[in-house]
């Protein structure tokens, strides 16, 4: 169908402007990057060891707090309790504060002198400076994408579909992995790319938490402070292009998946 | 095999009320009333999909009334089939098996059988969005039936369908009651209750009006509203021979047979008979002389029944009444038309 089409002219007009306005400084950075410097910048072993630290944390972070995630939403969409709108507006906090004022509120919950922070010295683990507490700072931030991504695919999963199932002699738990997971599954992969991409970006919680091991938004701020502008950027543009390939191949498949169910 | 005991459930606005239902062994038992008698939540409640607030289930000499859904041997086919869509016509049939530590042939061996009781073989590895609603249908009713539920419980089976889908359908549950199958049926639809069961009860916000077999329920129901409700009294058993129904008593009636139907009932809406002293003389091709055995009256007209040979119900206008004078015991004359005369197989 034509753009322009019983839609007034100035909408496609207004919407360019607001997708120039988020490619251009983007297209920008990577104008003013030579391939030379980006390729000398890809041989520094700081880059690299950066890049993987972030992107394994942050997958590692997704993939171990979803297994309770799911379950929470699950419940969340199906089940009527007390106080269920308080425990949703709990949910979508990490959204709405700061996230440098949430990375105090985990640093206090995982420093030394916590409970969670004993408890873990006492098998010889210190989340502070470890990349255990730049999952959880990742976590605190990202972790409502998945849940409400979830929640609305198991709310979209017509309920009678679980009803003829524990009719037809299936557990409760049988139920929720042959039917309401599988018909959910476009949503809950699509929540678990959203939290994966949201980890990898988090800056403002993990500094408090963790300047090293540096994660690679904590390196490109350090190198930006201290050697300026151009020796952040070759960081950032090949950054940025790692994560727009994680976040197409992961579209990719959850399209396939799609398309196979 | 299935009985209600004084079950009450609350819902909102809306109650069920101390309903009383006794099913036997084979029965095929419809449940008719209209939208929002309360016909799916009495379902919901059997299959264990709802919890009452009072009363008890019992399902073959067992109280099932807080009994977890997955152990109940009822099976339930929704209205709109619930099928999976994540899996293909066998996978969602074989569904229910895989708890039943069935070996892999035994199981083949069960789904090939309802499949073809079905008559769904051809569909087995097709999805299940590429069905049409004849066919969900005979897929939900087989992954039901694949299970040996104790009672098989319908929710509107036939209502979604459309006129030709319904005979080959009803056909099909008439077979799986023959074969042993104890049916729970509900519909809003009383000739599905004609065509289809031995026994039925009429539901009106969230009460039983009226229990009892379908003739009883037909010929002689308990008050206006069931009356109005099943808004027919004239159906008879009935063979076929080409345009002729023989009936009882060696009736015959003139009808039009465009399916070449061999036997099933036949429906004569009291609205289109005719009633006069003497014979007319008109385009009619079924008329009968009888005579008057009762008049009753109803609130804007009066029911006559006339006998001849079999208990025709015919309405007839106050008006009409008076200027005939028609008593108990007076000799009259019935006509009405060939085409007046419904046929269900």
């Amino acid at each position: 169908m034509q753009l322009t089409k019983n839609t007034p002219l100035i909408f496609p007009l207004l919407g360019g402007l607001v997708l120039l306005f988020i490619l251009a400084p983007l297209a920008s950075m990577l104008l003013s990057t030579t391939p030379v410097q980006l390729f000398d910048t890809l041989h520094e072993s700081e880059v690299t060891a950066s890049i993987w630290l972030t992107i394994w944390v942050s997958m590692a972070t997704t993939l171990l707090f979803a297994a309770g995630a799911i379950p929470l939403a699950y419940i969340l969409a199906r089940k009527n309790f007390a106080f269920k709108s308080l425990v949703n507006g709990i949910i979508d906090l990490p959204i709405v504060i700061p996230h440098s004022a949430a990375g105090i509120a985990i640093l206090g919950f995982i420093s030394r002198n916590s409970a969670l922070g004993k408890a873990a010295s006492l098998v010889g683990l210190n989340f502070i400076g470890h990349p255990l507490g730049i999952g959880v700072a990742m976590a605190f931030v990202s972790i409502p994408f998945l849940i409400n991504a979830a929640r609305d695919g198991f709310s979209g999963v017509p309920y009678k579909l679980e009803q003829a199932a524990l009719n037809l002699g299936a557990s409760p738990a049988t139920v929720f992995f042959t039917v309401a997971l599988p018909l959910a599954w476009r949503n809950i992969l699509s929540g678990l790319i959203m939290m994966f991409g949201r980890g990898l970006s988090e800056f403002g919680a993990v500094i408090i938490v963790a300047y090293h091991p540096m994660i690679t938004p904590i390196l490109i701020y350090e190198r930006f402070n201290s050697f300026g502008l151009q020796y952040a950027r070759p960081v950032a543009v090949i950054f940025i292009l790692i994560c727009l390939a994680f976040f197409l191949l992961f579209r990719l498949l959850v399209k396939k998946k799609y398309a196979k169910t | 095999m299935l009985k209600l005991k004084n079950l009450t459930k609350q819902l909102g606005e809306f109650s069920l009320h101390n309903i009383n239902l006794d099913i036997e062994p084979g029965d095929y038992f419809i449940l008719l009333g209209r939208s929002g008698a309360g016909k799916t939540i009495l379902l919901e409640l059997i299959a264990g999909l709802l919890q009452p607030d009072l009363g008890e289930i019992w399902l073959q000499e067992e109280i099932i009334t807080h009994t977890k859904i997955q152990l109940r041997k009822v099976g339930i086919v929704f209205q709109d089939y619930a099928l999976f869509p994540n899996m293909n016509v066998r996978e969602n049939i074989e569904y229910g098996l895989k708890r039943d530590k069935l070996s892999p042939a035994e199981c083949n061996q069960r789904i090939e059988e309802y499949a073809h009781v079905t008559e769904i073989n051809h569909l087995l590895h097709r999805n299940i969005d590429h069905l049409s609603g004849g066919e969900l249908q005979r897929v939900a009713i087989a992954r039901t039936l694949v299970k040996k539920p104790s009672c098989l419980l319908l929710d509107e089976p036939l209502s979604s369908l459309d006129v030709q889908l319904r005979g080959g359908l009803r056909n099909m549950l008439r077979q799986i009651n023959k074969s042993g199958v104890t049916i729970l049926h509900v519909t809003h639809d009383y000739q599905e209750a004609i065509a289809l069961s031995n026994k039925v009860a009429v539901i009106n916000q969230g009460r039983i009006i009226q229990c009892g077999s379908t003739k009883d329920v037909f010929r002689n129901p308990a008050n206006e509203f069931v009356a109005n409700f099943t808004g027919v009294k004239n159906f008879f058993l009935a063979e076929f021979k080409g345009n002729t129904a023989l009936l009882k008593n060696n009736i015959q009636l003139h009808i039009v047979n465009p399916d070449r139907l061999t036997e099933g009932k036949v429906i004569i809406q009291s609205k289109y008979i005719v009633v006069s002293p003497e014979e007319l003389n008109s385009s009619s091709t079924n008329n009968f002389r009888g005579a008057l055995r009762q008049v009753i009256p109803h609130q804007s007209n009066y029911e006559l029944v006339v006998d001849i040979g079999v208990e025709l119900s015919v309405l007839i206008s106050e008006e009409s009444l008076q200027k005939y004078a028609f008593a108990p015991g007076t000799e009259l004359w019935v006509s009405f038309k060939a085409n007046a005369i419904q046929l269900l197989d």
